[in-house]
């Protein structure tokens, strides 16, 4: 297995207030990556580092090609589709343009338009909302629309942050279910960053836990949510 | 009956050139949250570059298109020179930006082509429209450059993606570079589009104003008041607020006694204000519809 990201001896800050302490940790091509954590833990800083939305130094390489000092816009073009917190939906645009903001920087227009209908497939509430504005949409039909912009990028890799946050149970299953059904059959690598740390470990392969900053914890999501020592310290449940 | 027909008319002249100053006003606000006030001299500068071309023997038309590019590069120029470095300063220091660009535009076009008033010609000609009276040829044509300009921009905005890119990047910059759209570019084009829209305002208003360096400074208040009244964050409130205010001035103007040319302005602004008294985002001022 190839390594699609590796993230070496990173260090991020907020001003003066320094976020993450030297985080190390690499993510297999094709894997459902999960890192989790307390609230503060650094988990969004770390994703937010990746795409260069917070002042970071050490080495951060996608493909084997380094992203430091990179645009947030160039960092999007190698294929790495971000849905931060807060899902970042164009509220005053209808679904059918946000979907195609998604693939905004791709130039093949025959595949976006069937790039669309698939979304469409997975997503058909949001078929059914095409014309409507984006913010008024439920919670959960905006995370679906977030997913479905982040992969009208045909990213390799998407990185979510929180994708359950706010989301009644049920609809966090389904959204859990379509996320592992694109991880398996789009071949899309996931970094998904959680605090539902239970859900997220039945979701993936991979996991890492951080505490403030760093990572103390890593190995296969299965280990680790079967280890009570960890959960109970860690992840409290 | 004619009287009134004549004035609504000549209200919409003068409203679309208003529209176009408001029009170019609300892109620049709505990408950098900051009132441009040096839109008006911008669109004045632009102007003289076509009259000198003209002077140089260039056709009307050719000098037209010329001058569009020339303001579209300066206004993209002046973004990159001047306000990109400012992108993260308080909001005074932008205003001192603003004040400071109106007063080197103003006096360069001073020191260049001095400030005694010049003829500018109108390619439309100045004799009834279809042999009406109501309206002149160069009212009409005012119109319907207008009309022509706004169809465009729709189009562009709507139905390009680049003008998708535009508008992504001006409603939510953080989420727009997460798809990979370059913002501060996106921001650099409104600038540039918003002065051309400025250069076409103000060459066509320059036959009937006349051309000076000073010949915007009434304009672009009504621009001003327009974009307000339509509300600020809508380009198409602020083409209508543009047709209202030309419409209301003229009227106010003739019926209202007292009032004549000189107390226009005056009576324009409290209208504004009382309808921002009433509706403070404007006549079609955002509302965001959203779920809680």
């Amino acid at each position: 297995m190839t390594t699609l990201l590796n993230v070496k001896d990173l260090r991020a800050y907020y001003g003066q207030v320094q976020a993450l302490h030297g985080l190390s940790f690499s993510l297999n091509e094709g894997s459902l990556t999960t890192l989790l954590g307390a609230n503060g833990a650094g988990k969004t800083t770390t994703l937010r580092a990746i795409c260069n939305m917070v002042r970071s130094t050490g080495g951060i390489e996608f493909d084997g090609k380094p992203l430091n000092n990179r645009s947030t816009e160039s960092i999007v073009r190698f294929g790495i589709a971000h849905v931060p917190q807060g899902r970042g939906t164009f509220t005053t645009m209808t679904v059918e343009e946000n979907l195609q903001l998604g693939a905004i920087t791709r130039k093949d227009s025959a595949g976006i338009v069937s790039d669309i209908e698939r979304m469409y497939a997975h997503f058909p509430v949001l078929k059914q909302r095409h014309t409507q504005q984006a913010g008024t949409l439920s919670g959960g039909e905006q995370q679906m629309l977030a997913v479905a912009r982040a992969l009208m990028l045909r990213p390799r890799l998407m990185l979510l942050d929180e994708p359950s946050f706010g989301l009644a149970p049920l609809v966090v299953r389904d959204l859990f279910g379509i996320l592992g059904k694109i991880n398996r059959e789009d071949k899309v690598s996931i970094l998904v960053v959680e605090q539902n740390a239970q859900l997220a470990l039945e979701l993936a392969d991979q996991a890492y836990v951080i505490e403030t900053g760093r990572i103390v914890m890593s190995g296969k999501a299965k280990d680790i949510a079967n280890n009570e020592e960890i959960r109970k310290s860690y992840l409290g449940y | 009956m004619e009287l009134f027909t004549n004035q609504v008319l000549a209200g919409i002249a003068t409203g679309a050139i208003y529209a176009c100053m408001a029009l170019a006003v609300v892109m620049i606000y709505q990408a950098i949250d900051h009132l441009n006030f040096a839109q008006g001299e911008m669109a004045m500068f632009a102007t003289f570059v076509s009259w000198q071309l003209m002077q140089w023997g260039v056709p009307y038309w050719a000098a037209f298109v010329i001058t569009l590019v020339f303001a579209f590069v300066g206004g993209v120029a002046i973004e990159r020179i001047l306000f990109k470095p400012l992108a993260k300063a308080p909001v005074l220091t932008n205003v001192a930006g603003f004040i400071a660009l109106f007063a080197i535009i103003n006096s360069s076009a001073g020191l260049i082509w001095d400030f005694t008033i010049k003829q500018y010609p109108t390619p439309f000609g100045s004799s009834p429209f279809l042999g009406s009276q109501l309206i002149s040829t160069h009212q009409a044509g005012m119109i319907g450059v207008t009309v022509l300009l706004l169809i465009g921009l729709y189009f562009f905005f709507q139905y390009t993606r680049i003008g998708l890119a535009m508008r992504a990047a001006a409603s939510v910059p953080e989420s727009a570079r997460l798809v990979g759209i370059n913002t501060s570019w996106m921001i650099a084009l409104g600038w540039g589009m918003a002065s051309a829209i400025g250069a076409i305002a103000g060459m066509l208003i320059a036959p009937v104003v006349f051309l000076e360096p000073n010949m915007m400074g009434g304009v672009l208040i009504y621009g001003f008041a327009a974009a307000v009244l339509g509300g600020l964050t809508s380009p198409f409130g602020a083409v209508v607020g543009g047709f209202l205010m030309g419409i209301f001035e003229n009227l106010a103007g003739t019926y209202i006694p007292g009032v004549g040319n000189e107390l226009k302005l005056p009576i324009a602004l409290a209208l504004i204000i009382s309808v921002l008294v009433v509706k403070p985002a404007g006549l079609f001022g955002r509302h965001i519809v959203k779920r809680v």
